[in-house]
């Protein structure tokens, strides 16, 4: 624990950075797997494509996946984050095809025929009654992606694996532990948060 | 008119040649998969015929915008599909709310309909579906269904999904409805009781045709051929005689 004592200021700091890389990844994220969850919900063959896509690029290994985007694109923050989207995608399309699939079929046929247009069905309808389960969704991608962060230290787009990885580099226990703490409690926080927003949107 | 779903080898729906008079309670009646649902769900467009037309007031509703069309005509079904995140009141003012009507309207609206369907509005109106009784629940589908006062109220099996006492008050109570509103009521039902119990005209349909018209006396008294007999059964004579008794009184 001596690390994170005499250090706090900088464990704060990469924490800081963590939170950043996690959070930057989550919504970036979000904004395509949305889509792309709706399409894969609606239209079966549309997404058993999306789903092995997404399903293949989630088995290869994360420092493999960096290497490539390195050479493709460089060292750096913006890299980790195309990663970490990369990876989001698989789980949070998953929670958003879940979601819709599992929204009883009576909630759409009243609102079709009481006169919702598609998209007012989607929007108005579909997505509350789906949220409880596409928060679940970004809740498991959250947790996720907290941990696969730390690996973004090895392309020096900071964050908590900065501890991690020095703490190895230079035979130093107490601040690759320091940095496992700061991770740990942040994914628990992460996950505790939103379960918090899971069970306030359950009807 | 008739209906081939996709890829059916049989037509869900054919030969219907049916009028259906303003302020009239028609009941559609017959076995499951006979076509009934299917039929009333080409009145406000859920299912396209594949041929022939469907009129309302001389018009061909294939002519009008789909969903303009559906905000015009109430829909009820057995599953309710109240919207689960909607208070009651929001449940009951979402036509009105489709419609752009302004907020104090959508409010005095809801409240005269919980009145009308015998909620107290100040109970009900901020209870959320889950909050709610089948027979409740089921009788704010019927004002949701009312809210925006359409000349035509389509229902699919309402209260099939309910106990027989629950199912008998809602009964009474959409019958009473229809006698002070006067709307047109198309009405699905597998249930003889029932629709000799509600209608002024039942449809009697089997393998996507219909079979017979008439009043309920009529289907009782001159069954059209054997499978109406069976339908209406061995108990016609006492269903005769229940249905000289008005229905208030019962």
């Amino acid at each position: 624990m001596t690390y994170a004592a005499t250090h706090g200021a900088r464990v704060a700091a990469l924490l800081g950075q963590h939170v950043v890389l996690v959070f930057v990844s989550l919504l970036i994220a979000l904004v395509i797997a949305l889509p792309l969850g709706v399409v894969a919900a609606r239209n079966a063959r549309a997404g058993s494509v999306i789903l092995a896509v997404t399903g293949a690029l989630y088995t290869i290994p994360s420092l493999a996946l960096l290497a490539l985007l390195v050479a493709a694109i460089g060292l750096g923050q913006a890299t980790a984050i195309v990663a970490l989207v990369v990876y989001a995608q698989m789980i949070l399309i998953r929670g958003v095809v879940a979601g819709l699939r599992g929204v009883d079929p009576a909630l759409v046929d009243a609102a079709r025929g009481l006169g919702f247009t598609a998209r007012q069905t989607l929007l108005r309808v579909e997505f509350p009654a789906a949220l409880p389960v596409m928060l679940g969704g970004v809740r498991v991608a959250t947790v996720s992606l907290v941990a696969l962060a730390t690996v973004a230290a090895w392309i020096n787009a900071g964050g908590l694996g900065v501890l991690l990885f020095e703490g190895i580099g230079t035979n130093n226990p107490d601040k690759i532990f320091a940095g496992a703490l700061a991770a740990a409690v942040l994914a628990i926080a992460a996950d505790l948060l939103l379960r918090g927003a899971e069970r306030a949107v359950r009807t | 008119m008739g209906v081939r779903y996709a890829n059916a080898s049989v037509p869900a729906v054919h030969d219907v040649d049916l009028a259906i008079e303003a302020g009239q309670f028609a009941v559609l009646l017959g076995p499951s998969g006979c076509g009934k649902s299917t039929l009333l769900r080409t009145i406000n467009r859920l299912v396209e015929p594949t041929s022939g037309t469907l009129l309302i007031d001389g018009g061909d509703v294939r002519e009008r915008d789909a969903t303009e069309l559906r905000r015009g005509i109430g829909y009820v079904i057995q599953a309710v599909g109240l919207f689960p995140h909607y208070t009651v009141a929001q449940n009951v003012g979402v036509v009105p709310k489709l419609l752009g009507w302004e907020q104090v309207r959508i409010d005095a609206r809801v409240d005269e309909l919980l009145r009308l369907i015998r909620l107290d509005p100040a109970r009900y109106r901020d209870r959320k579906p889950r909050e709610l009784s089948g027979g409740e629940a089921q009788r704010v589908g019927v004002a949701r269904a009312l809210a925006a006062q359409p000349r035509v109220l389509l229902m699919d099996e309402p209260f099939a999904a309910v106990d027989a006492i629950v199912r008998a008050s809602l009964q009474d109570e959409i019958a009473r409805v229809h006698r002070e509103l006067g709307t047109t009521i198309v009405f699905v039902t597998h249930d003889v009781d029932e629709a000799l119990r509600l209608a002024d005209r039942i449809v009697v349909m089997n393998a996507g045709h219909v079979v017979q018209t008439g009043p309920p006396a009529e289907i009782l008294e001159h069954p059209a051929d054997d499978f109406v007999r069976d339908l209406v059964g061995v108990d016609a004579e006492t269903r005769r005689l229940a249905l000289e008794r008005p229905l208030i009184e019962r």
